[in-house]
């Protein structure tokens, strides 16, 4: 493969790599902010979820209560090595270096926040979850969105619970520090599901796209056919999920039962997305008496409801076929986003290793966000 | 070309590295067993700081479950998507021929030869008695 | 490739191709019973066993995509009947041989010895039925997946008759299929010659993905795309190319177009995690181009022949895909059986060529056609 090695001609008066002015000002659509310790999110649950906290504590549907499955390849579950805080504390949990790093070295227009913190999501106490995602919604306001309000916060709740998420998403319309609802990915069920539209249509009525980040157990294997042993396997897996996330929201009808659903995917790349198109129009057509409430073929459904967001960006083996792919999708339904402080992270002025046409840059860097989460 | 004296021999450990700036660029230089390699602080994927990376072993494995250890201390691995690169010459494990960090030679030189010139130290104070590290670039 | 007498009505450009995916059906499970040995015969028939239908949930036989309308029978699942499938496709593209794979809920059972008598009895039946009666087939060996010790005996009772050419797995079953509890199975396979068949479907041991159970057929069927990516990324780290360094794997039926999205995905996760699984020397997709072969219905097409050549150059190997019709499932009409737009010399590789190098038994002197 034909790969550029960087390494340029540093400016003459700084050692600093200085990003070019077409990477600045981004709007990064992920961005893990994290806890600095075990008790941040105490001052904002309730005594009585508070002792359950310090007791029985969260119990998610995997073996491992305290750490993942699939262990990741550098410390803190593959977090990026130079983003440890020297002050203590995990990556992310640093707001000064957040903003060294990336906030203000590339002068970023917004920042989306996705925490994957605290359990509350995916929590199989439906209470206690809910308590947690509402102590995570308040954290990222007084922790994050406040003293920096670049940083947009995204509501968390446990889908699981409809009555307190849909509670959840309504006690927060219109406040805009929070710019989306996160739902976790992998549920009890699919997301399509009817059990879930409710909560869908919470996010539409109050204008909140959902934003679907990867990655979370769902209790059920990360493949069709079991659970893989390695990260080698449960990494590409996210993509996989991303793809029958796709397949059941389409063909569940939650396009024609909520026709304002905006959906972002998040964390799972893209490029996996024109073949899925491809396959589910061909196999619509001879499977159509099976779903009558489909009026439409399934790729426009895709395009009219569906955003992708970059990271971890494919590597296509010839750059050129990045350009291909970005045709493909619709250089107009693609956002940037950075993942840091993860260690697969990327980086903008390096992460497409083919020059993008101008419109497409400004398209993907910015203003297919802006348009999205109606920001200035 | 001209000699940069970036270091005191004595300053870095086996198994360590120290990040110097020659020229605006920065190097780490690295000790590996008695021998001193250099190699640029920039990891050719996406920019990182590659130096700043683990240093690490070369796991390989003949065939599943075999694993083995080789080469100690000889690889970097990048604080950012582990790609593992081999100190000695930058060549990348995952694309050795299309994938380099590149290396620059470091040469132990005594202070005595050194004072006779010409070269460049910016940070380091040359005296006749030690010996020093050094890039020519 | 065409036959050069040129004197059938039907000359066509698939004429002596090799159709790497066919599907003879069980008519019912009676059929099956003298094929059975005195022992299951006994406990199938006590148990009424012969009343039940073991259809697979992964294939409804009478959803349109499993049946196309002009295959299907008077009486019978589509696929059951020799003469339907020597008349609809055999005299009519007239292909040099055909590769019958038999989809049949032996593969899901969770009694491993019910299923390795089934999957026997369906190896018989095969045999007798199909191979026996017309010299241009040939058969995959149905084993039953979850068992790797009864797989193997199985394998070793059949491979002695060449006109088997590979062993068959569902592309989703207990444990993913790189796990060194299958193992056997591949050095069994790799020791005769025989690739392994991972055909689309699931014994249903867990949902279609990590997301649960969906509502709806197309959901399963597009769901099986991501299926075998799985299956695939385990078989590639787990390592089993490079413990069976000729091994070949041939997915049955996958869509074919998901692939290189899927490797660009593999290949970027490996060149960070590869110390995790330090046997993987290689690229994963140099792995998969030297031991991969995926058939080509259904064929998940692009809307246009540009991004069609695209897509085959990201390939990036023409030596990967097998021409299949899927008889008798529905993905196209008439004589259409191969995507527009393919070269001359690329039609040659996939109808004959690729073929002839995956299946080494293809290639058996003692097999030469007679007819």
């Amino acid at each position: 493969m034909n790969m550029t090695v960087l390494d340029r001609k540093p400016d003459q008066s700084s050692q600093n790599d200085t990003p070019a002015q077409s990477h600045m000002g981004f709007i990064d659509c992920d961005v893990h902010p994290y806890v600095k310790g075990p008790n941040d999110f105490d001052p904002f649950l309730s005594k009585r979820w508070l002792e359950h906290k310090q007791t029985i504590g969260g119990r998610p549907r995997q073996g491992l209560a305290k750490t993942s499955m699939y262990p990741r390849m550098s410390p803190g579950a593959g977090m990026r090595m130079d983003s440890w805080p020297k002050t203590g504390g995990h990556p992310g949990s640093d707001l000064p270096l957040m903003q060294e790093q990336l906030l203000d070295l590339f002068d970023v227009a917004y920042g989306l926040l996705a925490p994957l913190v605290g359990g509350g999501p995916g929590e199989r106490n439906v209470e206690f979850g809910a308590a947690m995602a509402t102590a995570a919604n308040e954290w990222q306001l007084a922790h994050w969105c406040d003293p920096d309000p670049r940083l947009l916060g995204a509501i968390q709740v446990n889908i699981e619970h409809t009555e307190a998420a849909i509670a959840e998403i309504e006690k927060r319309a219109g406040d805009r520090r929070f710019a989306q609802v996160n739902v976790p990915p992998r549920g009890l069920e699919p997301l399509g599901r009817r059990r879930y539209w409710p909560i869908l249509e919470a996010c539409a009525a109050n204008n909140f796209p959902v934003s679907l980040h990867l990655g979370g157990t769902s209790g059920h294997a990360s493949t069709g056919g079991g659970w893989p042993s390695f990260y080698h396997e449960e990494h590409p897996s996210y993509v996989q999920t991303m793809q029958t996330l796709v397949t059941s929201l389409v063909c569940e009808g939650v396009f024609e039962q909520i026709p304002n659903l905006k959906i972002v995917l998040v964390e799972g790349g893209f490029a996996w997305l024109p073949a899925l198109c491809w396959r589910l129009d061909k196999h619509w057509k001879r499977l159509k008496a099976e779903v009558p409430h489909l009026k439409r073929s399934p790729s426009e459904y895709v395009h009219d409801h569906i955003w992708v967001t970059t990271q971890p960006i494919e590597e296509p083996e010839r750059p050129q076929d990045m350009l291909a792919t970005l045709e493909w999708i619709g250089p107009d339904r693609v956002m940037f986003s950075t993942d840091y402080p993860h260690w697969d992270q990327d980086d903008p002025r390096y992460a497409f290793k083919i020059p993008l046409p101008d419109d497409w840059k400004r398209k993907i860097y910015r203003d297919n966000a802006k348009a999205l989460y109606n920001l200035d | 070309m001209t000699r940069h004296v970036v270091a005191k021999a004595e300053e870095i450990q086996a198994g360590t590295c120290k990040i110097v700036t020659v020229k605006g660029r920065e190097i780490g230089i690295f000790k590996v067993g008695d021998d001193f390699y250099g190699l640029i602080n920039r990891c050719p994927h996406q920019g990182a700081p590659l130096c700043r990376g683990e240093i690490v072993s070369r796991l390989v494995a003949p065939t599943p479950g075999d694993y083995r250890l080789t080469r100690p201390g000889e690889m970097i691995r990048c604080p950012w998507h582990c790609w593992e690169y081999d100190i000695r010459t930058g060549q990348s494990l995952c694309d050795p021929n299309s994938v380099h960090a590149r290396a620059f030679d470091v040469a132990v030189e005594p202070g005595k030869t050194l004072v006779e010139g010409p070269f460049v130290a910016e940070s380091v104070q040359v005296t006749v008695e030690e010996s020093y590290l050094v890039v020519t670039m | 490739m065409a036959d050069p007498s040129g004197d059938s009505p039907t000359d066509h450009h698939l004429t002596g191709a090799i159709d790497c995916d066919v599907h003879p059906a069980v008519p019912t499970t009676r059929a099956l019973l003298p094929y059975f040995d005195d022992y299951w015969r006994e406990h199938v028939l006590r148990r009424g066993l012969e009343r039940e239908n073991f259809e697979p949930s992964s294939y409804p036989v009478n959803a349109p995509i499993n049946g196309r309308p002009d295959w299907h029978l008077p009486s019978g699942p589509p696929g059951s009947s020799l003469q339907a499938l020597q008349s609809h496709l055999l005299d009519r593209l007239r292909p040099s041989r055909a590769i019958c794979n038999v989809i049949h809920g032996a593969q899901v059972m969770l009694s491993e010895d019910l299923s390795a008598a089934f999957c026997r009895a369906l190896n018989n039946w095969i045999k007798a039925e199909w191979l026996d009666r017309d010299p241009r087939l040939r058969a995959s060996i149905v084993v039953p997946p979850h068992s790797a010790e009864l797989a193997v005996e199985e394998i070793e009772r059949i491979a002695p008759d060449h006109r088997f050419v590979q062993v068959q797995l569902l592309a989703m079953a207990e444990l993913p299929l790189g796990r060194r509890q299958n193992w056997p199975i591949y050095k069994a396979a790799e020791a005769h010659g025989l690739p392994i068949g991972i055909h689309a479907g699931s014994s249903f041991r867990h949902p279609p993905s990590a997301l649960g159970w969906p509502s709806y057929y197309l959901e399963d069927y597009v769901s099986q795309a991501q299926g075998f990516q799985a299956a695939l990324n385990s078989l590639v780290s787990e390592g089993v190319f490079v413990k069976f360094p000729d091994l070949k794997v041939v997915l049955i039926e996958s869509g074919v177009t998901w692939l290189p999205a899927s490797l660009w995905r593999l290949d970027k996760t490996w060149r960070g995690v590869r110390a995790e699984v330090p046997w993987l020397e290689q690229q994963p997709t140099e792995t998969v181009r030297k031991h991969v072969r995926l058939t080509m219905q259904p064929f998940d097409a692009p809307p246009t022949e540009k991004q069609l050549q695209t897509l085959l150059e990201q390939l990036g190997s023409d030596r990967m895909l097998l021409f299949s019709s899927d008889y008798p499932h529905w993905h196209f009409d008439g004589d259409d059986a191969l995507p527009s737009g393919l070269s001359a010399e690329l039609i040659q590789k996939i109808c004959v060529d690729n073929p002839l190098e995956t299946y080494p038994r293809l290639k058996d002197p003692a097999l030469k056609e007679t007819t």
